[in-house]
């Protein structure tokens, strides 16, 4: 390597100022071919996919994509990523469609009991679930205490049947709770609380919570009007029963101590709540999806 | 040798062209079988009809669309990818034991690199004659016969490594309909992909490169060297026979016999060259083992034959163990398996290979996956009960319908729920998926760790699989 190689390099044959020359030294010569080579590859490029602006629109290239879109249309676009992308999103669709017609034509119950369309539900309703639901009622449709209800527990505020989940989803829910700081002083309150938390058995002042419960059945704060004289709840209204381990609103679960537990109830009846809502999804979703959603819903509670 | 300026400054040495002798003996023999039985199992398999119910009647179809091997009798389904790996482990510690014990006889005599090779010098030899005719038109100038016979033997190598190809492709799909939509321009563009892959690199790897994939690119070739011990029988020269005190010298007058030879101190070896001009790789076995050698055994059928004709004693090339020939007074050459390393490798060789038939031939009916769901890990319900649900997967891998039952051990007998497929039937190939919630009171909950789920194929209570569970409640910590 350290020998010098003889000095042969040729000069372009320019003189100037009668000494002045310059080497010729070429570029080597697989660095042009593969120069030619790439504009060659260029040339086929423009040919086939979309190259050159041109005018208002660009040079589209002789590849195309065709595909049928929702409508039933015959579409063909010269080849480009979104057309490449519409066209894999119907071929999804078209492959999809038997699926959902049969869920169309099927009763929920046939549904449930067919495992092939059963399978189907839990899959296609995992990924609607996920994009539309998941937000607010979590991943798994477990729900958050405090903001949206768990899906996943045996307690249904509005009814856990097919039509009444599916009433849900077609026009949306909005729970709503008056806050009785307005009405009642402070002491009265806290005997609701305790006599609430007595329902539950939850540790309490008895004395508390006997006058509690006067309080529940009489007029001036009218909890029996919503909540049902036994406390349990009424489905048609959407609220809750008071008489068993499920909390949506009162972060029960989350308080070691019983005086936590009741203060968390005491929370929620001093100042109400106006923000469980739930939007409609009749304009949002296709029916069929919809009817996937419901049975897909119904299976993770368990229904009802 | 003094290379010229020219060569130095190349990067690669430019390959000198091979032209084999084709030679006859026993390790010809052997060769031309491993190639025939080689070719006919791998060129006809595709073809071989075999009855099905749910998939083409074609013994051996790699469906990879239907997610499936089919294999005569056997089902192959993703779930059984350990058979793959015991596979490969089986293959390379094979490989492992036989080059310890008699050296490259993988590269030799079975590697589709050297069948292949072997096959498309078999075509150059028919389309263009022996070795000293080859030569000859390889240094004519061009001419209507050279065109003729050199473009011919390229043309029939096309051919051959098109329809190795093809049949590659074969395997992957009904192979009847696929001979015809080829070629009416209706099989898959994958099918064209891999045939013209294929062909190409068929004919460039046996036609063109040959024996420089070998040398430069195989990287078996490679380490499978280190795994040569001195008592590992390779192809060798017997150099102190061939070569005596004065070296070889060809059979001239008053050196014919061996007699004279040995009193000349002239070696066995008549130097005729035969060695070199019928090995594939260009060597001379004389010079000692190298790493170029596949170990072919085709010098040890030309020196055999040129030995014969001379009256002398067979096997002045054999195959024999270094250790050996440099001993005093060789003994017969002999595979010698009495080391640690071959008895382990033969031994892990055994079973790995008992525990493939045996997991092959005791494979269930069925496959199962249960996951417990995670999100909620565990649900409170309205009366304190803790429920946990699972998703149980059940894959049929019988030829026909089967009902599934599935039940729990280890927790009270109503906590089980499976909605509406407390058995389920499911076709062939198919797979299904069922909810299961299990509901346990919160202080059982709290007792219980694990339970079994058990699922029985009805009818079949000895294939029934038991998955261990998880059971999770509030307050336990994972």
């Amino acid at each position: 390597m350290s020998e010098q190689k003889p000095q042969t390099v040729p000069t372009t044959g320019h003189v100037w100022d009668g000494d002045l020359q310059e080497y010729n030294n070429p570029l080597p010569v697989w660095w042009v071919y593969t120069f030619y080579a790439t504009v060659i590859f260029a040339l086929v490029y423009w040919t086939i996919y979309p190259s050159w602006p041109f005018g208002k629109g660009w040079i589209g290239g002789v590849s195309k994509i065709s595909y049928v879109n929702s409508e039933g249309e015959a579409k063909t676009h010269s080849w480009n990523t979104r057309a490449l992308l519409l066209a894999d999103m119907n071929k999804a669709a078209i492959a999809q469609k038997p699926y959902f017609d049969k869920v169309e034509a099927m009763s929920y119950e046939e549904i449930a009991k067919d495992p092939e369309m059963s399978g189907f539900v839990i899959s296609a309703g995992k990924t609607l679930f996920a994009d539309n639901c998941a937000p607010c009622h979590q991943a798994g449709g477990q729900g958050m205490i405090g903001f949206f209800p768990d899906l996943t527990d045996d307690d249904w505020l509005y009814g856990g049947s097919y039509e009444k989940i599916h009433e849900t989803l077609m026009g949306g829910r909005r729970g709503y709770m008056p806050a009785f700081s307005e009405v009642l002083v402070g002491t009265e309150i806290d005997q609701l609380a305790n006599f609430v938390a007595s329902l539950s058995g939850i540790g309490h002042d008895t004395a508390k919570a006997a006058a509690g419960k006067v309080l529940f059945h009489g007029d001036a704060a009218g909890c029996h009007a919503c909540h049902g004289s036994d406390a349990r709840g009424r489905q048609d209204m959407g609220t809750p029963n008071l008489t068993d381990n499920i909390w949506l609103w009162a972060n029960v679960p989350a308080a070691d101590t019983d005086e936590g537990k009741v203060a968390a109830i005491r929370g929620v009846i001093a100042s109400g709540l106006n923000r469980g809502v739930m939007p409609a999804w009749s304009g949002r979703l296709l029916p069929e999806q919809i009817k996937v959603l419901t049975v897909y819903v119904h299976e993770l509670g368990g229904g009802q | 040798m003094q290379t010229g300026q020219k060569d130095q400054s190349e990067l690669y040495q430019k390959r000198i062209p091979i032209f084999t002798r084709s030679v006859k003996g026993r390790f010809r023999r052997f060769k031309t079988s491993v190639l025939a039985l080689a070719y006919a199992i791998y060129f006809l398999l595709p073809w071989l009809p075999w009855q099905r119910l749910d998939a083409p009647a074609q013994a051996v179809l790699f469906d990879l669309p239907g997610r499936r091997f089919l294999i005569f009798g056997l089902t192959v389904y993703p779930q059984d990818v350990i058979w793959l790996a015991l596979l490969l482990f089986i293959a390379a510690i094979l490989l492992f034991f036989v080059t310890g014990l008699v050296g490259r006889a993988f590269c030799g005599y079975f590697c589709f690199q050297t069948l292949w090779t072997d096959f498309f010098i078999w075509i150059e030899h028919l389309a263009q004659g022996e070795r000293p005719a080859r030569m000859r038109l390889h240094r004519q100038p061009w001419n209507s016969e050279k065109l003729a016979k050199v473009g011919g033997t390229h043309a029939l190598w096309m051919l051959a490594s098109f329809w190795t190809g093809l049949t590659f492709v074969a395997y992957f799909t009904y192979a009847p309909q696929l001979l015809v939509d080829f070629f009416t321009g209706q099989a898959a563009p994958a099918a064209y992909i891999t045939a013209g892959i294929l062909t190409l690199s068929t004919y460039v790897a046996a036609g063109l490169m040959r024996e420089q994939i070998c040398t430069y690119v195989c990287p078996y070739g490679r380490f499978q060297s280190v795994m040569y011990e001195p008592e590992t029988l390779a192809v060798h020269y017997d150099a102190r026979r061939g070569e005596a005190a004065h070296g070889r010298a060809p059979a001239r007058a008053g050196q014919r016999t061996l007699a004279e030879r040995h009193e000349k101190g002239v070696g066995d070896c008549v130097d005729c060259g035969l060695c070199v001009q019928v090995c594939p790789v260009g060597i001379d076995i004389r010079e000692g083992l190298q790493y170029k050698c596949i170990s072919c055994g085709l010098c040890i059928d030309a020196c055999n034959n040129v030995m014969d004709s001379f009256g002398f004693p067979r096997g002045l090339i054999r195959y024999d163990s270094e250790m050996n020939l440099a001993s005093p007074v060789p003994a017969a050459p002999k595979a010698q398996w009495k080391n640690l390393k071959t008895i382990g490798y033969g031994l892990a060789l055994v079973l790995m290979t008992a525990y493939l038939a045996y997991s092959v031939a005791t494979r269930g009916s069925f496959e199962r996956a249960v996951n417990q769901i995670r999100q909620p890990l565990y649900v409170v319900l309205s009366n304190g009960d803790i429920r946990n649900r699972y998703q149980i997967r059940i894959t049929n891998k019988a030829a026909q319908d089967q009902t599934y039952a599935i039940s729990a051990r280890g927790i009270p007998a109503d906590a089980l729920d499976l909605g509406n497929f407390s058995e389920i039937i499911i076709k062939p190939g198919h797979s299904a998926l069922v909810q299961a919630s299990v509901r346990l009171p919160l202080a059982v909950a709290a007792q219980t760790q694990r339970f079994e789920l058990v699922i029985t194929p009805q009818g079949k209570p000895a294939e029934a699989k038991v998955e261990y569970v998880r059971f999770d409640a509030p307050g336990k910590r994972p």
